[in-house]
């Protein structure tokens, strides 16, 4: 790896190489969210079998809760690395790696073999992301105008959240209208979803558990299917849905527990307005769990939650002499409720919810690079609904596929 | 090149605000508006140990850490949210019997219903012919000025005989402490007793006593000092380090007392007066006094925790026929009520007040008052509403 590190350094620097060459990316109009995985820039070495690329995301955070600060930090959030294959022209392969946090965390997001047996019917099998809403697989951070990830993307629904399996994925086209679907068998979650130390029904708490890309928990796969169907003058709108027994319920020919299921479904969509270049993303996203009801209802069984993204680009022009760069101006709307329901002892509403309001500028000298500058205000309450805690953010940062 | 240096302009001003963060992140609450925090004048030893303590009262036990396998809370923090009152939703139910002789259900898991279970298990059940009572946890600010007040003091307090004839006759509850126990400085037994003054019945005698056995009651967690697990009566390895629970201790005895918000104002100050007249005061002592501490802030500090410590008759509407120690049914120690105000930002918004939380305002509370407190609430339902609302703004006020 590191002699492939230090090979692509140097050949990155040299882009002007007619020994390197970047992939152009799908522009036939009939792309989906679906296809993020490869609608991603690469370069293409001459003679080399594989395409490389990634990218690289670094901020400063200066945040406040309750007017308590830790002072600014600044933060290597991800350095992804891809690189793909076509095997064949109908076999292609593609694999992520990420490091999180410098090396605080290290995982194969996606490492999948695809064959191609007709546009609607196609093989993958390997790691895959599972089709849960439309961040979970298009998650890029230079494709967004905010330093961080929507709050249901990655504090309800587990994003980015891959698991070994295969299934089958297509899709078709009519005049504007695109159809797409995906379905997956793979490993699932686990026990910790209702047991971990967020103190919540935590579905990002599976991601902790490594094993999974060795053995099933339970034995039982996980299901997540995709449907997407996308208008090319109005918009792409998705239903998924995953779900599945989550935990260990026998051992060795012993039970253990009741067979326990999670099920989760999402709608997704983005839109762009044609007079305005307004562009707008969202997804909701609503989790049932079913939590033994002699457990504690710290854990809730049913949890929803949803963002939304307006982006407004107000200046598209060269600027410093960068041709086509852009300026925006966005917000984001995010919600989270994480035990949906009321107290059995008292009947008042369970809190345990999150708001925030992020306004945003950015600046992209090319579509592969942003600058952002966010702000983000958020209200969060605890499961007794108490008052608030108000936590502010300003985050400066960049994110650029190399 | 007409708009670039607008754009590097306002790119700068952009971060020139960014840096002036400070302004736009929400303003701190007032330090009266908040019942946790550290004692004033800590020393940076001391705040270290403060933080370690904060860090292990709020963490998470899961099934991995030790949890159960029955339980009432997987934290501390959810007993007593924001270091204040615990709410009908983490609520615990004691069981036992209405005499003094000691819990006869020990065998079945007495004295705390553990009536939570991780997967795959079953909550503990109540056996037949038990009492019970419910309990809903009591906020933990300021507990370490009330762990240092001299035995003395509370001594000269009582009058269990009502000598002075006022109708109130509060006592010490004289109790048997385990083992682990290190008896704070000048303490004084009685037949082989020592004066308890934590918990509702007062049967802990010091946060050591009080912490390890939430942790054992609450949690099904294991100790050195409470190794036997609830679940299987059996003596098990600690599941919580010494050295956290100590740490627990020590922060619960560095959190500051409550302060009172507003006693200049005019109504306030008519409350406080009222608060008196109706005798009220007389077992919600305003003022105490601390002994000598280790921790040097605590030591010979007069503070207002408006509780004499003591157990007291409350009458027959609050006696649930369950005993701890050798408090009698209807006895109950005068709970503080510092921080009274700020109870509802804890509890969800509502008050929920009394040892069970069934009082859901301060009215009903007086109201529930009977025994000993029969007088005092007799006298507050001839208030005329004024009087009663300056009453309970005082109220709201510590």
């Amino acid at each position: 790896m590191l002699l492939l590190l230090a090979t692509t350094g140097g050949l990155f620097s040299q882009e002007a190489d007619p020994l390197v060459k970047r992939v152009s990316k799908d522009t036939s109009k009939v792309s989906l969210n679906m296809d993020a995985v490869y609608n991603r820039p690469f370069l293409a070495i001459k003679k080399m079998p594989i395409a490389l690329g990634g990218y690289l995301e670094a901020n400063s955070l200066y945040q406040s809760e309750d007017g308590i600060s830790e002072g600014l930090s600044f933060q290597a959030r991800r350095l992804t690395l891809f690189m793909s294959s076509s095997i064949t022209k109908r076999i292609k392969f593609l694999t992520e790696i990420e490091f999180e946090d410098g090396t605080k965390e290290i995982g194969i997001e996606f490492a999948a073999l695809d064959v191609s047996l007709h546009p609607a019917l196609n093989f993958r099998g390997g790691i895959v992301m599972n089709p849960i809403g439309a961040f979970n697989q298009n998650h890029d951070g230079p494709k967004w105008e905010f330093v961080e990830r929507p709050d249901v993307a990655v504090n309800m629904l587990p994003a980015t959240w891959s698991n070994v399996g295969f299934g089958i994925y297509g899709k078709t086209h009519k005049g504007d209208w695109i159809l797409g679907y995906e379905a997956y068998l793979t490993n699932g979650f686990d026990n910790s979803i209702i047991d971990n130390e967020e103190n919540k029904t935590f579905l990002p708490a599976a991601k902790e558990n490594a094993e999974r890309f060795e053995e099933s928990n339970n034995g039982k796969p996980l299901f997540s299917g995709k449907l997407t169907v996308k208008n090319r003058n109005i918009a792409e709108i998705g239903f998924s849905y995953m779900g599945g027994a989550y935990n260990k319920f026998e051992e060795d020919g012993l039970t253990l527990d009741e067979k326990r299921s999670v099920a989760v479904f999402a709608i997704d969509a983005n839109a762009v307005i044609k007079n305005t270049g307004t562009y707008i993303v969202g997804e909701i996203a609503f989790v049932n769990v079913d939590v033994p009801e002699t457990f504690t209802q710290q854990y809730g069984t049913k949890q929803w939650g949803a963002f939304v993204d307006v982006v407004q680009p107000v200046l598209q022009r060269s600027i410093l002499n960068w041709e086509n760069a852009t300026l925006n101006v966005a917000a984001r709307l995010d919600y989270v409720d994480w035990n949906v329901g009321t107290f059995q002892e008292t009947g008042n509403k369970i809190g345990e919810e999150q708001i925030a309001i992020s306004p945003a500028i950015s600046f992209r000298p090319t579509a592969q690079t942003v600058f952002r500058i966010n702000y983000r205000y958020q209200w969060q309450k605890d499961i007794l609904a108490n008052p608030a805690a108000k936590t502010a953010a300003w985050l400066f940062g960049f994110s650029t596929y190399f | 090149m007409k708009y670039s240096f607008q754009f590097i302009f306002g790119a700068f001003l952009t971060m020139m605000f960014t840096m002036g963060c400070e302004q736009t992140t929400p303003y701190a609450p007032a330090e009266n508006e908040l019942l946790d925090g550290p004692l004033e004048g800590l020393t940076i030893a001391q705040q270290i140990k403060f933080l370690s303590g904060d860090e292990a009262f709020g963490d998470v036990f899961t099934i991995e850490k030790g949890l159960g396998p029955v339980f009432v809370a997987n934290q501390c923090a959810s007993c007593h949210p924001g270091d204040g009152k615990g709410s009908p939703f983490v609520e615990f139910v004691r069981f036992g019997q209405p005499d003094t002789l000691g819990n006869q259900f020990l065998e079945f898991g007495a004295p705390q219903l553990q009536h939570k279970a991780i997967p795959g298990f079953e909550p503990e059940q109540l056996p037949e012919g038990a009492t019970t009572t419910k309990l809903i946890a009591p906020a933990v600010t300021g507990l370490g000025f009330l762990n240092f007040v001299s035995d003395q003091d509370l001594i000269n307090l009582s009058d269990p005989n009502d000598i002075d004839g006022d109708g109130i006759s509060g006592r010490p509850h004289w109790n048997n402490i385990p083992d682990y126990v290190t008896l704070r400085p000048n303490t004084i037994s009685q037949n082989g007793k020592y004066i308890s003054r934590f918990g509702k019945k007062a049967a802990a005698y010091n946060l050591l006593h009080q912490t390890s056995g939430a942790y054992n009651q609450d949690m099904g967690i294991t100790s050195l000092f409470e190794t036997i697990d609830p679940y299987s009566g059996l003596e098990e390895d600690p599941e919580v380090s010494t050295q956290t629970v100590n740490d627990v201790v020590f922060y619960l005895n560095t959190l500051k007392a409550p302060l009172q918000r507003d006693e200049g104002a005019t109504s306030i100050i008519a409350g406080a007066q009222i608060f008196s007249e109706i005798k009220c005061a007389s077992c919600h002592i305003p003022s105490l006094q601390t002994g000598y501490s280790p921790i040097e802030v605590l030591s010979y500090k007069e503070f207002h925790p408006y509780t004499d410590l003591l157990l007291h008759d409350m009458g027959s509407e609050l006696d649930d026929q369950y005993t701890e120690g050798f408090a009698l049914t209807s006895e109950w120690r005068t709970p503080p009520l510092w921080g009274l105000g700020l109870s509802k930002d804890a509890q969800g918004g509502s008050y929920f007040l009394m040892h069970d939380g069934r009082a859901g305002s301060i009215e009903q509370a007086i109201s529930l008052h009977g025994g000993e407190g029969e007088a005092s609430k007799n006298s507050f339902a001839q208030l005329s509403e004024v009087e009663k609302q300056q009453l309970i703004e005082f109220l709201e006020s510590l």
